[in-house]
């Protein structure tokens, strides 16, 4: 859930946008840690498709999320242009594969509507918001729950 | 931090270990221990743990302990004997301390209910008369947070008097009283260390005070004893204030001394004097009033020498290396941050990886057959292996508070069932990292628990088949071959095989015609779904099942097993990398991942040339050495990352045994080198992953999976490896 | 002002060096009557602090120790003592102590106390 301060409803929102393929996401930036290049992640046995793998982020181990193959459409074919989010989530810290970082947009609570019914059941689980900017839709995205904690999707 | 709060919190670490020693001791004195200095011991524990709650005002947990302490006191002052049931009492009592300490350390609610009636029942044990009400009136003082104690015990009456006299002095004055004050030292007062002049001195911060000395009484120079002089004060106090204030200002001297205080007035209507000499004087020591007569101690059971039919454990087992407290010497410690040593565990852990990169570098560029080089490279690894090992001891605990913990649950378990078991302790002094025995509290508990409730027949039934009623459960922990063992093993009905088989198959776990031998059938315990949730009692009722127990010991990197005898018990083992931090490892290549096999798991390596493999009808590969037939799993496929029987011709063999000791043979592609690694852990940062340990960074930066080749065979069978599906197919 | 403080509860030792410590006063700690020995030889504190009940050595032996070296025959001694009893100051002026603070102890009153006991 984007994260506003819970004693004013309508404060300032940050919000780093990124695009996949050629739609526009967005993250609450107060949950980014860093941005990196991507770098070949050791594979994960049996592990769901979207898990790329792990990757090691300056001595800790870092699972990489394929953030298009999570969200039900194509994985993405990684390059040394793509890039990696670095988010801490409560209890995890994980690095989303994503195509390119765009903006940094700062909103209003008020600016994000909430979003749309869609058939594709899987999507919309983790869309929280959408908002509109210059013209831009651009989705606003949840990220708990992205990850399965225990890993017992594996199992 | 603010100073009160973090001394507030050593206080709570402090009151761990005192809670500690207070099981102990009773559990000492339970299994027959007479030495007054161990009841004593217990006594301090619980004084020591009112004493510090008092400072931070935890009302509950002193009103408890006061009670507690009570009963002790009078078991170490030979007032009160006591029995095997009070002993059982007393190991109640230190539950419900524990539990009074824990509600005040995590601010939660206590139980009242249940304290009340353990209080109730110490009680019944104090020896009739007044000492339970005088204590209470102490008790109340102590409870009251007002400072230090003001009054003297001075007889109603002249309280009456004091309160006269104001009455009529406020009526007629204004002026500030004036207290003529008659200050006669006593021998002893200098002994003491009091000093008159300090006394005086007090006085001064009060109000204005003039003095002069009346020698009159003074011996001649000769008989003259200066550490006995007795000399007279007459002191003059002008100051607001009460003769309650003054008698304080001098309460350290009472008895040293005899004060006499007059209340003065300057004005012309004088009022009432008070005769200085109706006024008690500060009784002396021997006047003091009679302490009551102590009752004869209740009839005199005192702890029985034979252990007897009832549950008292005889010679519960003496703590390895346990010596006397009065001589025990104090052992130099220094308390640091558990936060500060997880950082040079790190730190060191990133040394290590540091290491071998240079070492892979420096072997790179061919430098490594330079004999200065190569031998500084070995010291190089020689000291960062000491220093981790160092550094590793330091995060290293004994097992001993964990698995006095499991006394309580087995008490608890124990009465819940209506059973009687013992818990017998060995190996307490064992060393494990901290953080892991912190994780084995849960699962050490499921299975404590298990014991109890599955393992151990009702104590009648254990009679009809010639067994001592009482039950027991062994808890052990040792080293062993670079590991940590431990286990719990119980003298109970072992485990009922074919119910177990029916249940498994009635739940779907295994097909109905499955033909699975013993060691087969107990593994089904820690299938996933397996909980008996068919017998429901008051323990596991609770829907936990061996399989999360499992699961939290293979986190640690551990393994678990079972091994059973029918009408003799059940014995499980748990075996745990001794630090969490570093693996001796083999590093090899697996379809170009590079991956590491523990080096303690591999019994021989072979390479696949010189192996001679048989295809058995299913497609089930074998290799055929000294006379057995080891079956063979390609890890390549295994992991889904090729398909089946494309094995590269100078792929190499590696030797493992399973759990229960049957060798298996792993194919890698390739054999690197042996190596140390940093261990770094999967399970908080992604989870459980099959067939795989934990992860480490090798020399280039890149990740490697640390494998856990057990976990690995373990899985081999299972329906949905990629491995058993092309078989299928 | 120094002070030496024996308690076999580390959190009255805690707290007994906070409040000396705010009050500018120094000390050191011991955590029964034998470790009090020792320490006490290699200080020489202008007054002492001792619980009672502690193992090894209690706090009334340790007041009688201490009185019997020449040097601290008169030295001030207060004892803690989560009791208010007639007896137990009975039993602690026979021991030989100064005066007495009951826990749990007001560090002003532990301060005036001990201020007064030193006459500074």
């Amino acid at each position: 859930m984007t994260q506003a301060p819970t004693d004013n409803s309508n404060s300032d929102l940050e919000l780093l946008a990124f695009r996949i393929a050629d739609q526009e996401y967005s993250v609450d930036i107060m949950k980014v840690r860093e941005i990196r290049g991507w770098s070949p992640a050791t594979s994960l046995p049996h592990a769901p498709e979207y898990v790329r793998g792990v990757i090691n982020l300056r001595g800790a181990v870092l699972p990489i999320v394929d953030l298009s193959a999570r969200l039900g459409m194509d994985p993405i074919e990684a390059t040394s242009r793509n890039v990696i989010i670095v988010m801490q989530l409560e209890t995890q810290t994980l690095g989303v594969l994503v195509d390119a970082v765009s903006d940094i947009l700062t909103l209003q609570k008020s600016d994000i509507q909430p979003p749309p019914e869609l058939a594709n059941g899987k999507a919309s689980s983790f869309i929280s918001g959408l908002t509109i900017v210059e013209d831009r839709m651009i989705r606003v995205i949840d990220l708990a729950g992205v990850l399965p904690e225990t890993g017992q999707a594996a199992a | 931090m603010d100073p009160m709060a973090e001394i507030k919190a050593s206080f709570f670490v402090e009151c761990s270990e005192l809670l500690e020693s207070l099981e102990e001791g009773l559990l000492q004195v339970q299994g027959g221990d007479t030495d007054p200095e161990t009841v004593n011991a217990v006594f301090r524990a619980v004084h020591s743990i009112k004493g510090g709650a008092g400072a931070f005002g935890l009302d509950d947990l002193v009103h408890f302990a006061h009670r507690f302490e009570t009963v002790l006191d009078e078991v170490r002052s030979d007032r009160l004997a006591i029995d095997a049931d009070a002993v059982l009492l007393f190991l109640k009592s230190a539950d419900s301390l524990s539990d009074l300490v824990a509600a005040a350390r995590d601010e939660t609610p206590v139980d009242e209910a249940k304290n009340t009636v353990v209080i109730a029942e110490l009680e019944t044990l104090m020896p009739a008369g007044g000492d339970t009400e005088t204590t209470d009136a102490a008790s109340d003082q102590d409870l009251d947070f007002a400072p230090m104690t003001l009054s003297l015990d001075l007889p109603t009456t002249d309280s009456q008097m004091d309160l006269d006299i104001d009455q009529s002095t406020d009526e007629i004055t204004d002026k500030t009283p004036i207290w003529a004050i008659r200050f006669t030292t006593e021998k002893g007062l200098n002994q003491s260390g009091n000093e008159a002049l300090f006394l005086m001195r007090a006085l001064t911060e009060m109000g204005t005070v003039t003095a002069s000395c009346d020698t009159s009484d003074l011996p001649s120079l000769k008989a003259l004893d200066p550490s006995q002089t007795i000399l007279h004060w007459d002191l003059t106090l002008e100051a607001d204030t009460t003769q309650a204030a003054i008698e304080e200002v001098f309460e350290f001297a009472q008895g040293l001394c005899t004060l006499v205080i007059t209340k003065k007035e300057s004005g012309p209507a004088a009022g009432e004097v008070i005769d200085a000499s109706t006024l008690p004087v500060l009784p002396d020591l021997p006047d003091l009033p009679d302490l009551p007569d102590l009752p004869a101690p209740a009839a005199d059971t005192g702890l029985p020498e034979q252990p007897t039919a009832e549950s008292i454990s005889p010679a519960a087992p003496k703590l390895p290396a346990s010596t006397p407290t009065k001589s025990a010497p104090v052992a130099a410690t220094v308390r640091v941050d558990l936060e500060r040593i997880d950082r040079l565990v790190n730190l060191v852990g990133e040394l290590v990886i540091n290491q071998a990169m240079l070492s892979q570098s420096l072997s790179a560029q061919n430098l490594t057959s330079n004999p200065t080089i190569s031998t500084g490279l070995d010291e190089f690894q020689q000291l960062t292996r000491d220093i981790q090992d160092s550094v590793m001891a330091i995060r290293a605990q004994p097992v001993k508070p964990l698995f006095q913990r499991m006394s309580r649950i087995v008490r608890e378990a124990a009465h819940d069932t209506h059973k009687k078991v013992r818990l017998v302790l060995e190996g307490e002094a064992t060393e494990i990292d901290k953080t892991v025995i912190e994780r084995l509290a849960d699962p050490l508990t499921h299975m404590i628990r298990n014991a109890v409730d599955h393992g151990l027949e009702m104590p009648e039934k254990r009679e009809q088949s010639g067994k001592d009623p009482e039950g027991t459960i062994h808890l052990r922990a040792t080293h062993r071959s670079g590991r940590v063992v431990i286990e719990i093993q119980d003298n109970g009905a072992g485990i009922n095989r074919e119910r177990v088989l029916s249940i498994a198959q009635s739940k779907g776990l295994v097909p109905t015609d499955a033909v699975l031998n013993d060691a087969e059938i107990d593994n089904l315990l820690f299938m996933p779904g397996f909980s008996t949730a068919t017998e429901i009692s008051n323990l596991s009722g609770r829907g936990v099942g061996m399989d999360v127990v499992k699961r939290a010991i293979q986190s640690l990197g551990g393994r678990i097993s079972i091994q059973s005898t029918p009408g003799q018990g059940s014995t499980f083992s748990i075996s745990l990398p001794l630090t969490l931090a570093v693996l001796d490892g083999m590093v090899i290549e697996v379809s170009e991942q590079t991956m590491v096999v523990p080096l303690s798991s591999i019994v021989e390596t072979l390479t696949l040339a010189d192996a001679e493999v048989q295809t058995l009808d299913q497609g089930t590969q074998v290799v055929h050495i000294r006379g057995k037939f080891v079956p063979l799993l390609d890890l390549a496929v295994e992991f889904g990352y090729r398909a089946p029987n494309v094995i590269p011709d100078d792929a190499v063999v590696l030797f493992i045994s399973a759990e229960d000791g049957e060798p298996y043979a792993l194919v890698v592609d390739t054999i690197h080198e042996q190596r140390q690694v940093v261990i770094k852990g999967l399970a908080d940062s992604y989870g459980y992953v099959p067939g795989v340990a934990a992860a480490t960074i090798l020399g280039d930066g890149k990740i490697a999976l640390i494998l856990d080749p057990v976990d690995l065979i373990a899985r081999a069978g299972s329906p949905d490896t990629p491995a058993a599906l092309s078989m299928a197919g | 002002m120094n002070v030496l403080a024996v308690d076999d509860s580390r959190t009255i030792r805690n707290m007994v060096s906070l409040a000396l410590t705010q009050a500018g006063i120094t000390s050191q700690v011991a955590e029964d009557g034998l470790h009090g020995l020792e320490v006490l030889s290699q200080m020489a504190p202008d007054a002492i602090i001792t619980d009672i009940n502690m193992p090894r050595m209690d706090g009334f032996e340790f007041i009688q120790e201490v009185r019997k070296q020449d040097a601290y025959q008169g030295i001030p001694i207060l004892v803690l003592t989560t009791e208010s009893a007639q007896e137990m100051k009975l039993r602690a002026r026979q021991a030989g102590a100064t005066g007495w603070i009951v826990k749990p102890f007001d560090p002003a009153k532990l301060v005036g106390a001990l201020r007064m006991v030193t006459g500074g």
